[in-house]
């Protein structure tokens, strides 16, 4: 049986989906707990125990998690580290963390050093590499003490040898060194690719912990199934390679949903909109994936340029506050305590939930207690929450026709309306689950990214070679063979350079070939 | 003389990014290099253009190379400081003060640099009143003055002067020598004496920029309508409001070109506008109707906050309000069209003057 697990874990609320195949077996909201695995232990317990399914059933657990993505917001949990730049004498007027917001500075520490080497965009050097120069630093980050090292250099997206060769001069100085490579992870953007190195630097601490603490809650319930991790473009991860780059998975909380939304809603191109307890998300699907943002995504303060959904937040969620004279909703909110303060379960907070239920458009807790509320109160909120999920959506549609509208999240029963622009409103079975339906379905990639030399075959024999590589690089991750297309591929001619050389990006998207443990 | 604090490149920063016009480079490495020599070395003095003398000697300083390589290969601060000094060496006496080449973009900040580091005052004015991609395009050319002897320097400590027979000639062979610099360099340019200064540049601008940036902030804080207040703020008009629609983008000869469509919304429902763009915005029609042209200047800001939108950043379902505002009167002159018209761009538009094109559409 080829059953497995999607985990969503949200900074409120921990969703999980048991699917067989295609189908949703069983699901569970659950509040998302301090330690984060004892939330999953129940959601999973709950997913095994109501659909009967053994744990040797599971072919798989896929989580989609915002805890790497909160630690660097709440500025908790973070490794010290220190950062080495291979640019001199070029970059200097701007030292790495220049723009980082102080607060997240101070807790992962100022220590910075610019070293000689780096490549111009034509693949020349700026400066040879100096190993004796580069000992020298990693001596003085020995001394710090610290054991976390971001390293970027000028141009390295086209030529990482440098960040490659300095990596393990340092490894070699200090050797419980965690090396992080800038052209491991970002474009070309010096700033923005070694701030995400650095991020993900002072992160994989975190992430060896959390990620062993997930792997332990799954083993102790005898799930001996691979477990992976969702990234920012919707695919999986294996969780050794999310313990490297913890940072791949911002992000992956909205991709989650708007993927489970087209998965549900069998709609391949439409607007989604996931009201969760405290904010809306709105996002475009193309051809079933997220469109994606064009320009410097920040994090926590810190400016990136991962490729990232893109999606619109505002202040709408099922726990936002209503309050009158004037009437403002949201962006404040009950969040995760909605059951204790809310109207409709006894407390003493008028939330979004209580004028849905006043309203007559949903049924939660007890009716009758806000059946005192002022029927003029409760129309003009709903034309407010209407008023403002039009403008969000209107905001991200990029054409004038209507197009469809998928409805997902918990809290959603606030969405009872015709949205504007809409060719039609859909709100699909198990919708309050998308998220983790989305990391459930998440599929499986593989990437190219060489530099080919023009000089013995032409350009699109490189093309069909690195595409094929790529194939086979999803496959070897475990990707169905039969379904892997190619989603992505991009070509840069380098100019310049001996040979005739481009540079050729290729990826490979397939789904998850899942075969059962036992 | 005022002084130019860190917290006031913000707002000049802002108003740059208006006056760029969707090009100039980006403005964000621009104004955290500047801030970060303002940090070590103190304010610059602004310096009024009318309290120069007429034999004082002015150098504007600027970043000249692809902005896309500027992004990767950061400088090291110290090249601009090395080709304004190589040019005051060669023209063998004091110069005064330095000056920004255009109110537009990444230029209009990268001198603070030098200002800050000789601590010398920086004048308050440029040679476009706003930003355009190549050397020859200034005021000063349109009055004779030449732009050489010019020095070019990179990261590396290698630095030129270079004497030409026209500004062309200074762009195509400054052009090349960047290009052996790894794309990026740093110039000082167009040497000047305060006469020339005060005749052929246009005056006043970087407290116009400030102008820009603080009337978009206060509007911001105070939530009233962002572009109004930068249409009072620049004598602009708004030419449409919309959608940003399809964007196609080709990199052609160094430059990036391209078209943005954007739906209209309100009064300009039903229609649509296509902006064309080489770094900059230069051209915006509606069907047959030529609504503004190059040298006048078109901008986008986003309807809501007022934030400039470079061509870079230009996405599917930004909603955005186009304005167009006078460009400086030299431009408008024969000579100054042919430098910068729409035809020099490749258009077959006759140039018409922004208030005169909107008089005709609303008579």
């Amino acid at each position: 049986m080829s059953r497995r697990i999607g985990i969503d874990v949200g900074g409120t609320n921990t969703d999980a989906v048991l699917m067989d195949g295609l189908s949703v077996v069983s699901k569970i909201k659950t509040p998302t707990t301090e330690d984060v695995t004892s939330g999953i232990t129940t959601a999973l317990r709950h997913v095994l125990a109501s659909s009967g399914t053994a744990t040797t059933d599971i072919a798989g657990v896929m989580i989609g998690t915002t805890h790497f993505t909160n630690a660097v917001v709440e500025r908790r949990r973070l490794e010290p580290t220190a950062t080495v730049r291979l640019g001199l004498p070029a970059t200097a007027a701007l030292p790495p963390m220049v723009d980082w917001p102080e607060d997240l500075a101070q807790v992962v520490g100022r220590s910075t050093f610019m070293v000689h080497g780096g490549h111009e965009f034509d693949g020349r050097e700026i400066a040879p590499l100096d190993p004796e120069e580069i000992r020298d630093v990693a001596r003085q980050i020995a001394d710090r003490g610290i054991t976390a090292v971001a390293v970027s250099s000028v141009f390295s997206p086209v030529n990482s040898g440098m960040e490659e060769e300095a990596g393990a001069i340092i490894a070699g100085v200090i050797p419980a060194a965690q090396v992080t490579l800038s052209s491991d992870i970002g474009r070309v953007g010096l700033l923005e690719r070694e701030n995400a190195a650095i991020l993900n630097a002072c992160l994989r601490p975190l992430a060896q912990q959390t990620i062993s603490a997930f792997r332990q809650a799954i083993a102790e319930l005898g799930i001996t199934a691979p477990l992976y991790l969702t990234q920012n473009d919707g695919t999986l991860m294996s969780a050794d390679y999310a313990e490297q780059y913890p940072v791949l998975t911002f992000a992956s909380g909205p991709t989650n949903s708007m993927r489970g939304a087209a998965f549900l809603s069998g709609l391949t191109d439409a607007m989604v909109v996931d009201v969760g307890g405290t904010t809306s998300d709105v996002g475009a699907l193309n051809n079933g994936f997220p469109r994606e943002a064009s320009v410097a995504v920040d994090i926590g303060g810190v400016r990136t340029n991962f490729r990232m959904p893109d999606v619109y937040s505002f202040g709408l969620g099922g726990g936002s506050l209503v309050q009158h004279e004037p009437l403002q909703i949201g962006p404040r909110s009950v969040g995760y305590r909605i059951t204790e303060q809310a109207l409709v379960f006894g407390g003493h907070t008028l939330t979004t939930t209580d004028i849905a239920v006043a309203a007559g458009v949903a049924e939660i807790g007890d009716a009758s207690l806000v059946r005192q509320l002022d029927p003029l109160l409760v129309r003009e909120s709903m034309a407010r929450i209407k008023q403002m999920t039009d403008a969000a959506v209107d905001r991200m549609k990029t054409s004038a026709e209507p197009v469809p509208v998928i409805v997902v999240g918990g809290g959603s029963i606030l969405i009872a309306f015709d949205v504007a622009g809409a060719s039609e409103l859909v709100k699909p079975e198990h919708f309050e689950a998308a998220n983790a339906v989305g990391a459930a379905i998440a599929q499986i990639s593989g990437e190219v990214d060489r530099v080919y030399s023009l000089a013995s075959m032409s350009r699109d024999e490189a093309v069909a070679d690195a595409k094929a590589e790529a194939t086979a690089r999803a496959v070897a991750a475990g990707a169905d063979a039969d379904s892997v297309q190619i989603v992505d591929v991009e070509d840069v001619p380098l100019a310049y350079l001996p040979g005739n050389a481009t540079r050729i990006r290729v990826k490979a998207v397939g789904d998850l070939a899942l075969a059962a443990t036992a | 003389m005022r002084q130019i604090t860190v917290e006031a490149l913000d707002d000049i920063a802002r108003g740059a990014a208006v006056l760029g016009t969707g090009g100039g480079g980006d403005p964000y490495i621009g104004k955290l290099m500047a801030q970060g020599a303002l940090r070590r070395r103190g304010n610059v003095a602004l310096l009024d253009p009318l309290d120069l003398d007429d034999d004082d000697l002015v150098v504007p300083t600027a970043m000249m190379g692809a902005p896309t390589v500027m992004v990767e290969k950061i400088p090291s601060g110290k090249e601009i400081v090395i080709a304004f000094q190589a040019l005051e060496k060669y023209l063998g006496r004091p110069v005064r003060a330095t000056m920004s080449c255009e109110a537009g973009g990444l230029n209009s900040t990268t001198p603070f640099t030098v200002a800050a580091e000789l601590g010398i005052p920086l004048v308050d004015g440029d040679m476009m009143g706003r930003a355009f991609p190549e050397l020859q395009m200034a005021t000063p050319t349109l009055s004779g003055v030449t732009a050489t002897p010019m020095a070019i320097a990179d990261e590396k400590g290698n630095s030129a002067v270079i004497n030409t027979v026209s500004n062309r000639w200074t762009e195509t062979l400054a052009r090349t020598l960047i290009v052996d610099m790894g794309c990026s360099a740093m110039i000082a340019i167009y040497p000047m004496t305060g006469k020339q200064v005060k005749e052929t540049c246009v005056l006043h601008t970087i407290t116009l920029l400030e102008r820009i940036g603080i009337t978009i902030r206060e509007a911001r804080q105070r939530h009233e309508d962002p572009i109004a207040a930068v249409t009072g703020a620049t004598d602009g008009y708004v030419i449409w409001r919309g959608k940003v629609g399809d964007v196609a983008r080709r990199t052609e000869t160094g430059f990036a070109r391209g078209e943005a469509v954007i739906a209209g919304v309100d009064e300009f429902d039903g229609r649509d506008l296509r902006v064309a763009f080489q770094n900059e915005f230069l051209v915006a029609r509606s069907g047959d109707d030529v609504l503004a042209t190059t040298p006048d200047l078109i901008t986008m800001l986003d309807d809501e906050t007022g934030e400039p939108i470079t061509t870079e950043g230009l996405r599917y379902g930004f909603r955005v309000a186009v304005l167009s505002m006078p460009c400086d009167p030299r431009w408008r002159t024969p000579a100054g069209l042919q430098v910068v018209g729409p035809g020099y761009f490749g258009y077959d538009i006759p140039y018409v003057p922004i208030e005169q094109r909107v008089r005709e559409r609303t008579a």
